[in-house]
C-alpha cells in the first residue's frame, strides 16, 4: 500500500541519502519523492510516496525521526492533507488534432505553456489520479513526452514541532547542568 | 591572532577538551598533518596492525569503561577497513568516534589516489557521520560527534576530514554550545507509564525480568538488582546484558535464546509478564516470533523508540533511559509493595519453584572428560581463574556461547563480546583496548582458532606495549559453529570448515617475544591457565579441545525457544 510521508529535514549535504537509506535498506522502492527548501532556508521539506507493508508504516516513521538531521517525519497517509502533483506533457499535433487536444486540455484545467506549429507543451496540476487521467487522454493523440513532479503534500492538521535545544559542547558541562547521558 | 591554528591542531585541542587520553589508529598520506601534531604526545596513540582492529580496540576501551573510544584511519583503504568495526559498534550500541582522513577537497570525486566516498559508505554503518569542509568547522563537528556517540542510544560516529582541512588554518575558539535541532531523545520515561508498569509487576503471577545491553550502557546494574530483589522475579540477561545482574545472584537464570539455558527459555515461554529493560527481542533471543512468550504481557523500556514494538508488541511501552526509568520505577514498586506484595504471593512462590525445578532438571553443567579437554571444561577453568572479576572478550561462535553459558561476572563491563554483528576477530583487539583502559585488571581474550587467525597481526601490538592480555584459543580445528550447523542440518557434510595448519603457539608467540604454549591434557589445563595468569606479560595459550563438541541447548533456526535440543542425538542400538 502506498504511504505518504512528509519529512522536515535540515538542509545539509547527505540528508536526502540518509532518508532514502531507511527505505532502500529494506529494499523498498520509492514511488515519488520531492524536495525543496522551506521558508527557513536551513530546512527542506520532503514528500515521499512509497509502497510499504502497512504493518511497518509506524516503524519507518520512527526510523526517520531517529535520524539526526530529521526534524520531523509524519505519516500523511490517513490524515487530513492536500496532495498535488504536476505533469508537463509535450504532445505532437496535426492540423486535425489541434482543437481536440485543446478541448481535452480544457476539461482537465491544463494550461498551454508552449505552442509551436507541430505541438503543444501542456501543464496539468491536481490530485495524482487527475494527472494520470489527463496523461491517458493525451496519449490518444499519439506519442507524448511526460515529466511528472511527484507528489507534494501539505498537512491540514497542526502538529507540534519538537526541536532539541542547544546543549553545552562538552560532556562535563552537560553533566554539571544535569543533562542526561553525558 | 595567537589562536590561529591548523585544522590538525584544532582537532587535537577538541579531542583534549573531550578528555580523550588515547586513540587507536593507523596513519597514512592524508592524516600526516594530524600525526605530526600527535607526535607531541599530548594524546597517546596506539598503532594497531589493521584499521579494523583500531575500531575493535576502541570498542574494547568503550565497552569496558563506558567512555567514548576513539579510532583513526587514513582515507580510502584505511577508512573502508574500519567499516566492520563501525557496524559492530552500531549493532551493539557502543560509543565510538572514528576519525578518517580524506583526499584534498578539490580532489574529492575525482578518483584520486586512496580516495573512497567514506561519507557515503559509512552512512549506513554509523549513528551519524560528518564530512568537514573547512578547518573552522572542526570544533563543531567533533563535539557534536562525541555528543551523538555517547548520548541517547550510544553508537559510532565518523568524522571525515580532508587533508587540506588538516593543513588549513582557522582561529580556534572553544565552542560553547552545540545545537542539533533534530536530535531528540527522551531519557526520563513517562511517569504515568512507570506507575502502570509498577502496578503490572505486582499484578503478575509469573513475572520475568529480561535485561539487555541497555542496562550496561545506562550504568543501571545496581538499580536492576534492586528491582529484581524487590519483586523477586527470575531474571535473564541477554548476551549483551551479561553482568548486568551478577551471575551469582539467586534470581539469575542465565541467558535466553538460541543457546540459552533450559530454565531461561521455558521461563520466557511460560511467563505472564516480561519486563524488558534495554533489550530488543532479537531473533536469537525470541526464536520463532509468533510462538515466543505466548502468555506474556510486555513492559518494554528502551531509550530508542524504534525498538519498541519492532519485533514484539509492547503492552506498556516506556521510552527512556533504563537508569532514569528504574530510579523512578523502583520507588513506585517499593511504595506499592506493602499493599500488593501478598496479592499473588502464592502464585509467585510457585512460579519461582517452577523455575528452580527447570534449573535442576537441565542445569548448565560443563562436560568433563579424562581423555580430552572438553571446551566447557576449559571455559570453567578460565572462570575459576577469573573469579567473576576478569574482563573477558570473545570472538563469535561456539567458544562465545560456552563463554556466555559458563563464565560468571560479578558486575557489568567485564564481558566484551560482539553480539549483534557477530564479528570474528573481535576478541584480541577488544582485549587490547580493554587492557589499555584498565591497566590493573586481568584481561582474557577467549577466542576460537578461526577468529584468532583473523586477528593474529595484533600480536605485534600486544608485544609492542607489553600488555598482559591472556589469549586463550579454544582450538577444535574447525570453524566450530558452522561445523555444528553442518553436522546437525546439512548431513554432516563438512564444507570448508576444517582449519588445518594452525601455527605452533610456542613458536608463534615466541616470534613476537612472549611465551606461548599448547595444552591438550585435561589434567594440565588448570595449571596452564594459572601459569599464564602468573606471567607478567602477554601469553598465548592454545588449548586443543574436543573436535566435534556441539553447543547445547540449541534452538534450531525457525523453532520456538521451548523446542530446544538439549543434547546430541542418542546412538541408536543396532
Amino acid at each position: 500500500m502506498l504511504q505518504t510521508i512528509s519529512v522536515l529535514v535540515e538542509n545539509k549535504p547527505g540528508a536526502l541519502m540518509r532518508i532514502t537509506g531507511v527505505l532502500s535498506a529494506r529494499g523498498w522502492n520509492i514511488d515519488s519523492l520531492t524536495v525543496a527548501r522551506t521558508l527557513d532556508p536551513s530546512q527542506s521539506r520532503m514528500t515521499i510516496l512509497v509502497d510499504i507493508d502497512p504493518s511497518l508504516r509506524r516503524q519507518v516513521i520512527k526510523q526517520m525521526n531517529k535520524l539526526i538531521n530529521v526534524l520531523q517525519a509524519t505519516d500523511l497517509t490517513d490524515s487530513l492533507a492536500v496532495l498535488r502533483e504536476m505533469a508537463l506533457v509535450r504532445v505532437r499535433t496535426t492540423a486535425e488534432t489541434r482543437t481536440g487536444i485543446l478541448k481535452e486540455a480544457e476539461i482537465y484545467g491544463a494550461r498551454v505553456v508552449d505552442a509551436t506549429q507541430d505541438g503543444f507543451g501542456l501543464e496539468c496540476t491536481g490530485p495524482a489520479e487527475k494527472v494520470e487521467e489527463f496523461i491517458d487522454a493525451m496519449r490518444n493523440f499519439g506519442d507524448i513526452d511526460v515529466t511528472r513532479s511527484g507528489i507534494v503534500a501539505v498537512s491540514m492538521e497542526s502538529r507540534k514541532l519538537r526541536i532539541a535545544p542547544p546543549v553545552p559542547a562538552v560532556a562535563e558541562e552537560r553533566l554539571s547542568e544535569g543533562l542526561p547521558n553525558c | 591572532m595567537s589562536n590561529l591554528m591548523t585544522g590538525a591542531r584544532i582537532l587535537v585541542e577538541c579531542l583534549l577538551r573531550e578528555n580523550v587520553d588515547c586513540l587507536f589508529g593507523y596513519p597514512g598520506g592524508v592524516t600526516l598533518p594530524f600525526y605530526d601534531v600527535l607526535y607531541e604526545g599530548r594524546i597517546k596513540h596506539y598503532l594497531v596492525r589493521h584499521e579494523q582492529n583500531a575500531c575493535f580496540a576502541a570498542e574494547g576501551y568503550a565497552r569496558s569503561t563506558g567512555k567514548v573510544g576513539v579510532c583513526c584511519a587514513t582515507s580510502g583503504p584505511g577508512a573502508t577497513n574500519l567499516v566492520t568495526g563501525l557496524v559492530d559498534a552500531l549493532m551493539d550500541s557502543i560509543p565510538v568516534v572514528a576519525l578518517t582522513g580524506q583526499v584534498t577537497t578539490k580532489l574529492i570525486g575525482s578518483d584520486a589516489f586512496q580516495e573512497a566516498d567514506t561519507f557515503g559508505i559509512t552512512r549506513a554503518c554509523t549513528k551519524h557521520n560528518f564530512l568537514v569542509k573547512t578547518a573552522g568547522e572542526i570544533p563543531q563537528a567533533i563535539h557534536e560527534a562525541f555528543y551523538i556517540a555517547a548520548s541517547g542510544r550510544p553508537g559510532p560516529v565518523l568524522v571525515d576530514i580532508p587533508k587540506d582541512v588538516f593543513t588549513g588554518s582557522a582561529h580556534y575558539e572553544p565552542v560553547g554550545t552545540i545545537h542539533l535541532p533534530g536530535y531528540k531523545f527522551s531519557p526520563e520515561g513517562h511517569i504515568g507509564q512507570i506507575r502502570r508498569a509498577a502496578q503490572m509487576m505486582w499484578e503478575a503471577q509469573r513475572p520475568i525480568v529480561y535485561a539487555g545491553g541497555g542496562v550496561i550502557a545506562a550504568e543501571a546494574s545496581d538499580l536492576l538488582r534492586e528491582l529484581v530483589e524487590t519483586i523477586d522475579a527470575p531474571t535473564v540477561c541477554t548476551l549483551m546484558g551479561l553482568g548486568g545482574l551478577p551471575s551469582s545472584h539467586p534470581n539469575f537464570i542465565s541467558m535466553p535464546g538460541m543457546h540459552g539455558s533450559y530454565a531461561a527459555n521455558l521461563a520466557m515461554t511460560h511467563t505472564d509478564l516480561i519486563i524488558a529493560l534495554g533489550a530488543r527481542f532479537d531473533d536469537r533471543v525470541t526464536g520463532r516470533l509468533d510462538a515466543f512468550a505466548p502468555h506474556a504481557r510486555v513492559i518494554h523500556v528502551d531509550i530508542d523508540p524504534v525498538e519498541i514494538g519492532k519485533n514484539r508488541a509492547a503492552d506498556l511501552p516506556i521510552v527512556g533511559d533504563v537508569k532514569r526509568v528504574l530510579e523512578k520505577m523502583n520507588k513506585v514498586v517499593e511504595e506499592l509493595a506493602p499493599f500488593q506484595k501478598e496479592r499473588n504471593a502464592g502464585a509467585r512462590k510457585a512460579w519461582k519453584e517452577q523455575v528452580a525445578a527447570w534449573q535442576a532438571e537441565h542445569p548448565l553443567t560443563p562436560a568433563v572428560s579424562e581423555a580430552e579437554i572438553k571446551p566447557q571444561h576449559l571455559v570453567r577453568e578460565i572462570d575459576r581463574a577469573s573469579g567473576g572479576e576478569a574482563i573477558i572478550s570473545t570472538d563469535v561462535g561456539q567458544h562465545q556461547m560456552w563463554g556466555a553459558q559458563f563464565l560468571r561476572f560479578n558486575g557489568p563491563r567485564l564481558w566484551l563480546s560482539s553480539g549483534g554483528l557477530g564479528s570474528m576477530g573481535f576478541g584480541l583487539p577488544a582485549a587490547i583496548g580493554a587492557q589499555i583502559a584498565n591497566p590493573g585488571k586481568r584481561v582474557f581474550a577467549l577466542v576460537g582458532d578461526g577468529g584468532f587467525q583473523m586477528s593474529i597481526p595484533e600480536l605485534a601490538t600486544l608485544a609492542n606495549h607489553d600488555l598482559p592480555v591472556k589469549i586463550v584459543v579454544m582450538n577444535n580445528g574447525y570453524l566450530g559453529m558452522v561445523r555444528q550447523w553442518q553436522e546437525l542440518f546439512y548431513n554432516n557434510r563438512l564444507s570448508a570448515v576444517s582449519l588445518t595448519s594452525f601455527p605452533d603457539a610456542e613458536k608463534l608467540a615466541g616470534a613476537y617475544g612472549f611465551p606461548g604454549r599448547t595444552v591438550e591434557d585435561p589434567a594440565e589445563i588448570g595449571k596452564a591457565i594459572d601459569d599464564a595468569v602468573r606471567h607478567p606479560g602477554p601469553y598465548l595459550l592454545n588449548v586443543k579441545v574436543t573436535q566435534f563438541e556441539c553447543v547445547y541447548p540449541m534452538v534450531p533456526a525457525g523453532a520456538a525457544i521451548h523446542e530446544m535440543v538439549l543434547g546430541p542425538p542418542k546412538p541408536v542400538a543396532v
